[in-house]
């Protein structure tokens, strides 16, 4: 990273240098610990997925069934409609939860009066601290059939309410919409910071050459943020299947299960609620593998499309 | 550009009426479902079951407010949550700080792979199961440590710590070094001073975290004296589905307006941390991803 006077300092023996900076290592040592034991550890416990886990004894009284776990959730009638699932929301959330942040953040830096565009940014930065739980009680206030604003609008206009929360066919678009509220405020904060970043000579410059707003837009802005959001689509992209099960937990029923139900709530029901770790674990598994099929995928795609990639 | 005073064309009318047009539907956006939860919020149970707009009250009755505050549940998981998030966010930002100084250094040895097995968690875990299981096996189920030990140091929060001390000159250090102060001297006099701004930034992430989770109590705890207010929160709400079998065993039907007036109280604290959480947060994540 930076260029170092003493590098023949680094050259002296190990030993030496832990003499020297006992005292740095030992800092480290509580948060190295607390990685082992919470992040890692329950990575070894990844192994459940092949046991047939016993509630009482342990993973140490179970017995070992190979793949069985996965056969039995890959030949189950809940495996195809989880993972279409999962994969449909997070092509809803690619399609808009993604795009819009960027078109957010071009406009509030393209508004001139700075003080609205602070209020801009203060207004759609706030639902991000909002806890899960009270958004989905936002949502479904807003939605419902008797004081949501959508159903008074109906019946004014002559039509019947519709009980949106319970309807499959309105739980992606809900969840989705949802979603973008909660973040688009926080996530236009990358782009805007790379906006920043781009060299107002070049805005001066398309302007004696006579170009208008949106011909600056087109061939300044967006080549100068391309890079960011090249980065911020294959990093989302994992996200985005993992993301979200807290508050599908809280939004879905019984009556939309078909189309809100992915793996991470089936995983959760099936472990928490029905106690079979073992299956639960490999649902988990099969979920972490589509993460990152979608991920190297995205690599490869924006690698071909737009010559920017990850690795 | 400010100053060019060029005319504007047809086509900069048409970018400038769709940026404002984008404004004002943010607004009304993000305006409308809180004035709707506010006003149910302090309006009459009669005026609320009435149909029609509740965007501004034209009635006052906060008789919803009164009854969840002499609710003593509600006082005492919020009470949960004020403990939760003033010592989790202690132990969080101790701990950060403390791992964030030596990985910042250079000069350590191995510094990239500790980095690495870092960063490897962030994209990487166990997933809910095992973590469950790991819960259990380590006797913290129905534990109030269970709201601060898994949660307590998260890898963005560490890295962006980290490159914040970076960015402080080293001539510092050496001068204090030369005067014979330890490492964990240097960090605590020199280096926290300077790191306010991340110090801030990182303290605010953890504790709107701690505020805003209640999974955690979901998945982990049982017993009604350790709820956090989000889980309280959360059955609050759902109460009142099946609002007859509730009144039969004695449980508190929750009315719409208390409902409201239970989820205005739990913002109260997040919207007071508002103005800082903006004043540092952007900054926080500029300088944390510029040299990510």
């Amino acid at each position: 990273m930076r260029s170092h006077k003493e590098n023949y300092a680094v050259k002296r023996s190990l030993g030496t240098k832990f003499r020297r900076d006992w005292d740095l290592y030992l800092l480290l040592l509580p948060g190295v610990l607390w990685f082992l034991a919470f992040a890692y550890k329950p990575m070894l416990g990844l192994v459940t997925a092949f046991y047939d886990y016993n509630t009482f004894k342990g993973l140490a009284g179970s017995t070992f069934v190979g793949l069985d776990n996965f056969r039995e959730y890959v030949s189950g009638p809940d495996f195809l409609r989880t993972v279409k699932n999962t994969i449909m929301l997070a092509l809803w959330q690619m399609a808009i939860c993604f795009p819009i942040p960027i078109i957010l953040a071009i406009a509030i830096t393209e508004m001139k009066n700075k003080g609205i565009s602070k209020l801009t940014q203060t207004a759609t930065f706030l639902p991000h601290f909002i806890s899960t739980v009270v958004v989905c009680s936002i949502v479904i206030n807003f939605l419902s059939p008797s004081t949501g604003i959508f159903n008074i609008i109906r019946k004014q206009l002559g039509l019947d309410p519709i009980y949106f929360m319970v309807k499959p066919e309105f739980f992606r678009p809900i969840y989705t919409i949802m979603t973008l509220w909660q973040n688009a405020g926080f996530d236009a904060i990358v782009y805007i910071a790379a906006l920043m970043g781009i060299d107002m000579q070049l805005y001066e410059a398309a302007i004696v050459d006579g170009a208008g707003k949106w011909k600056r837009i087109l061939h300044i802005t967006v080549p100068g943020i391309l890079p960011t959001v090249v980065t911020m689509f294959i990093l989302k992209v994992g996200k985005m299947v993992k993301v979200g099960y807290e508050a599908i937990i809280l939004l879905y029923q019984p009556s939309t299960y078909p189309v809100a139900d992915v793996i991470s709530t089936y995983s959760y029901r099936i472990g928490m609620e029905n106690g079979n770790f073992g299956m639960a674990t490999a649902a988990g598994i099969f979920e972490a593998v589509i993460a990152l099929v979608m991920v190297l995928s995205a690599n490869v795609i924006s690698r071909r499309v737009t010559e920017n990639s990850l690795w | 550009m400010k100053k060019n005073k060029i005319r504007k064309t047809k086509e900069d009318y048409i970018v400038d009426i769709i940026v404002y047009a984008i404004a004002i539907l943010v607004a009304v956006s993000i305006l409308l479902p809180f004035m709707q939860v506010i006003t149910i919020s302090m309006s009459p149970a009669s005026v609320v079951n009435r149909n029609g707009f509740h965007l501004i009250p034209h009635e006052f009755d906060f008789s919803g407010y009164s009854k969840i505050m002499s609710d003593d549940n509600f006082w005492h998981s919020y009470l949960n949550t004020i403990i939760r998030a003033v010592v989790g966010t202690f132990l969080s930002v101790s701990v950060t700080i403390l791992t964030a100084y030596p990985l910042s250094k250079t000069k350590l040895p191995h510094r990239k792979g500790i980095m690495l097995f870092i960063v490897f968690t962030m994209y990487f875990s166990g997933g809910m199961i095992p973590t469950y299981l790991l819960i259990k096996n380590l006797g913290l189920l129905n534990n109030f440590l269970v709201y601060l030990l898994p949660c307590l140091v998260t890898g963005f929060a560490l890295i962006i710590t980290r490159n914040f001390f970076m960015t402080i000159p080293e001539a510092l250090e050496e001068s204090a070094k030369m005067d014979g102060a330890s490492n964990f001297t240097v960090l605590l006099k020199i280096y926290l001073p300077l790191a306010t701004p991340v110090v801030a930034t990182i303290a605010l992430w953890y504790c709107v975290q701690h505020w805003n989770s209640w999974m955690d109590n979901m998945l982990y705890v049982s017993d009604q004296h350790l709820y956090v207010l989000q889980y309280l929160l959360q059955t609050i709400l759902n109460s009142g589905q099946t609002p007859d079998m509730e009144q039969a065993v004695g449980i508190v039907v929750h009315t719409e307006t208390m409902k409201m007036a239970a989820l205005v109280l739990s913002l109260i604290p997040i919207v007071c941390l508002y103005p800082f959480l903006q004043k540092y947060f952007i900054k926080g994540m500029i300088v944390g991803s510029v040299k990510g």
